[in-house]
């Protein structure tokens, strides 16, 4: 049983939820770029979230999440001194910095939430990073002022320009290459169509760019494929060979579209009805 | 004077057709009668090489005799000694190529049914138990610590050796339950989890620690285990990656590796509605492959509410790798055998869901160095085969984790970690068993590997 330390809700709008989780064994070695697996009880289904954060010697893990289906629907009922039956980790590769300078790191709405640590992570080493993070309007935005802290610049934008720039991500990023900021690499971590399209956006200037992938996970352990990916052509796993790779390579299409095959299994179960309450779950 | 009719008692089973479509158990086991009746065909022979086959070498006969007395719990005591899962290996042991391949009443007729008593005789200790307060006495420690990654057949022996033995033996699984492939792999209906559980729960109960959620490799390294005061560890991590035929369209919606959907059901009990994990819910499936798990699959998808649910093999029923008494179920329950047929590629439509697996016909030609007949293509025999799933049940190789994370460890071309004929790697230390080392194998020979390494293991901690 792992404990909820820590329950904070993290923009004005309420969609994306910080915990900080009781898990030594997670936070005794996790790096930025890897991700845990949760199952909330008996019943719960797994579930992979990236690490946002850790406190080795509290023996914490940070999550950030976004309900949108049922089990993160019901991890967001849980509250502080609350547990969840299983909390693996750390799965995944960690993010490879090494001999990166400058670096543009792109989050896209909860992915920015992903993307932070990267950050955090490369800004401590002493890389100049450039944070871009997207949001679609003022009521999500979030982390402004952790992000501010661990990064050389901080670019907000909102795609309705209801705070910081308008605009997209992708908008940004151009202008800033435009300008003559020369990225050794570009990290984007979002929802697929976003990583999607920031390497197409940097494919023409042959700026290397490391997207996050979040296909659909069973284990997290590498025993089963269903998070498989093909990436130049070949088919890797993104819980052990990833999560992140070149986002030139990735086959995209192919990615959005298998993460899009239990879409109807996810919106019927949501008036599922609850049997502890009678009532409908998370309806 | 021994009862000599030349077949086995039957075992009483499910009807077909009703078990096709739910998740209990198929064979239902013999009763006291039957086991007695089963355990006087047995003729207590002098040669006694039934215990040869087995390879944890149960004292066969001399249980088989307490099963004709009715003195079942004795003859639980006799497995116990040296079988830690009886009721485990009752039901999965291949037992004709194994303990009842060697029985003398074999030669002619039937030989006795010792995995039916072996299941019957631990069946029937767990229903005593159950309810009574567990009386099992901790063993002593001798204050060594031996840890133990992975929860499977082999590493569940190889821990429950060493605890007889007094040893501290902590296991390592990096998934929520404990039993490797015994909950992930192998369905309900031939191993109700809840034996498997019950099995786990004795080992506990003899000082057996249980760390799930412990991915060694990633949470912590073989080498921080021994840093921590480990003095051996085991690797019983099995061969859990699964193998895909790169044929075109493996990434098609409703392409799953058998490990995939077995996962999904045994593990996450997608076919039940009150937990969370999802599964298709299709018409017509492909299993490709041959084994057990293809046997599993199919079935297991003739249990999702499938129509129609093909097993596509490249070679003929002579060459089947399964069970003979899995294909026999896997027919009865109405699944197709397209034998001597190769799949080319699966077809997808306009939005990338499997609408078919094309396959090519073969013929077989001249032995090849396994023995076996190589099948040949047939040219110009293309066809295609409408299904709306494809389960890839061709085999898995052992996952490269713990192999990339630890120095030292030497494996082979095909990632199987090199142990020698005691279970001793190439680390000091560290030795390995099971599917890990050979990989995808039996139950039985797992647990006789980790039966080998807990021997190697107490002689390595007494001699240092």
């Amino acid at each position: 049983m792992f404990k909820i330390v820590k329950k904070r809700i993290l923009n004005t709008a309420g969609t994306t939820i910080e915990m900080v989780v009781d898990a030594p064994l997670v936070a005794r070695k996790c790096l930025a770029g890897q991700f845990i697996i949760f199952r909330i009880d008996e019943f719960g289904e797994r579930v992979p979230l990236t690490i946002a954060d850790y406190d080795r010697e509290k023996g914490t893990v940070t999550i950030m999440f976004q309900p949108v289906g049922r089990s993160t629907m019901m991890l967001a009922e849980l509250n502080e001194g609350d547990y969840m039956l299983d909390f693996v980790g750390p799965l995944g590769r960690p993010t490879e910095m090494d001999g990166l300078k400058c670096v543009a790191v792109v989050g896209g709405g909860v992915g920015c939430a992903i993307a932070y640590p990267v950050a955090k992570a490369m800004f401590a080493k002493g890389i100049e990073v450039d944070m871009i993070a997207g949001f679609r309007s003022k009521d999500i935005v979030m982390l402004e002022p952790e992000m501010k802290a661990n990064s050389t610049n901080l670019y907000i934008t909102t795609d309705d320009g209801s705070y910081a720039e308008k605009g997209f991500v992708t908008d940004k990023l151009k202008a800033l290459i435009e300008s003559g900021r020369e990225y050794d690499e570009v990290v984007a971590i979002g929802p697929g169509i976003m990583m999607k399209f920031v390497s197409l956006a940097t494919k023409p200037y042959g700026i290397k760019t490391m997207v996050s992938l979040n296909p659909i996970m069973i284990d997290g352990t590498g025993m089963c494929g269903g998070c498989r990916v093909s990436v130049g052509g070949e088919t890797k796993f993104a819980c052990v060979d990833g999560p992140e790779f070149d986002g030139h390579l990735v086959d995209w299409d192919e990615l959005l579209r298998r993460g899009a095959f239990y879409k109807d299994e996810e919106s019927g179960q949501k008036e599922h009805i609850c049997r502890m309450t009678g009532g409908v779950r998370n309806g | 004077m021994a009862d000599m009719s030349p077949n086995k008692n039957a075992m009483p089973e499910q009807e077909p057709q009703v078990r096709n479509k739910n998740f209990l158990e198929v064979s239902l086991g013999y009763n006291a009668d039957l086991a007695k009746s089963e355990a006087n065909r047995c003729l207590n022979c002098k040669n006694k090489p039934c215990i040869s086959g087995c390879p944890v070498n149960v004292r066969i006969p001399e249980f088989i005799t307490k099963c004709a007395e009715g003195e079942f719990e004795e003859a639980y005591e006799i497995i116990t000694s040296t079988n830690s899962l009886p009721a485990v290996c009752g039901r999965v042991c291949p037992q004709e190529s194994q303990c009842e391949g060697k029985c003398v009443r074999g030669i002619k007729g039937e030989p006795v049914a010792i995995g039916r008593l072996e299941r019957f005789v631990a069946d029937l200790h767990r229903a005593n138990a159950s309810g009574a307060v567990q009386t099992v006495e901790k063993i002593e420690t001798n204050g060594h610590r031996v840890a133990v990654i992975g929860s499977g057949p082999a590493g569940l022996t190889c821990a429950g050796d060493l605890a007889r033995l007094g040893y501290e033996v902590t296991i390592f699984e990096a998934f929520h339950k404990p039993g490797g492939v015994l909950v992930y792999g192998i369905p309900e209906f031939r191993l109700p989890k809840a034996i498997v559980q019950s099995e786990i729960d004795n080992l506990v109960n003899q000082g057996v620690k249980m760390v799930t959620n412990a991915v060694v490799g990633r949470a912590m390294s073989i080498d921080e285990l021994f840093e921590e005061g480990f003095e051996a560890v085991f690797i019983g991590s099995g061969a859990g990656l699964p193998q895909f035929l790169n044929i075109p369209g493996e990434s098609l919606l409703g392409v799953y590796s058998a490990n995939e959907y077995l996962t999904r059901i045994n593990l996450m009990k997608a076919y039940l509605p009150e937990y969370e994990t999802p599964i298709k819910q299709v018409k017509r499936v492909a299993v490709v492959g041959g084994g057990n798990v293809a046997m599993d699959s199919a079935r297991c998808a003739k249990r999702m509410g499938a129509d129609e649910v093909y097993i596509v093999y490249r070679r003929s029923i002579e060459e089947l790798p399964a069970r003979k008494e899995e294909v026999h179920h896997a027919m009865e329950e109405g699944v197709i055998f397209k034998l001597l047929n190769n799949p080319i590629g699966v077809i997808g439509d306009e939005n990338g869901y499997v609408k078919g697996i094309e396959c090519l016909q073969m013929e077989l030609g001249e032995p090849d160095e396994s023995g076996r007949r190589r099948p040949v293509e047939i040219k110009g025999s293309n066809f295609v085969l409408d299904v709306d799933a494809v389960i890839i049940a061709i085999g898995t190789s052992p996952n490269p984790l713990i192999k990339s994370t630890t120095e030292g460890l030497e494996t082979n071309k095909k990632g199987c970690i090199i142990a020698d004929e005691t279970a001793a790697t190439s680390r000091a230390g560290v030795f390995a068993g099971g599917d890990a080392v050979t990989g995808a194998a039996t139950v039985i020979l797992a647990m006789g590997a980790g039966k080998t390494a807990a021997q190697s293991i107490d002689q390595y901690i007494r001699s240092k």
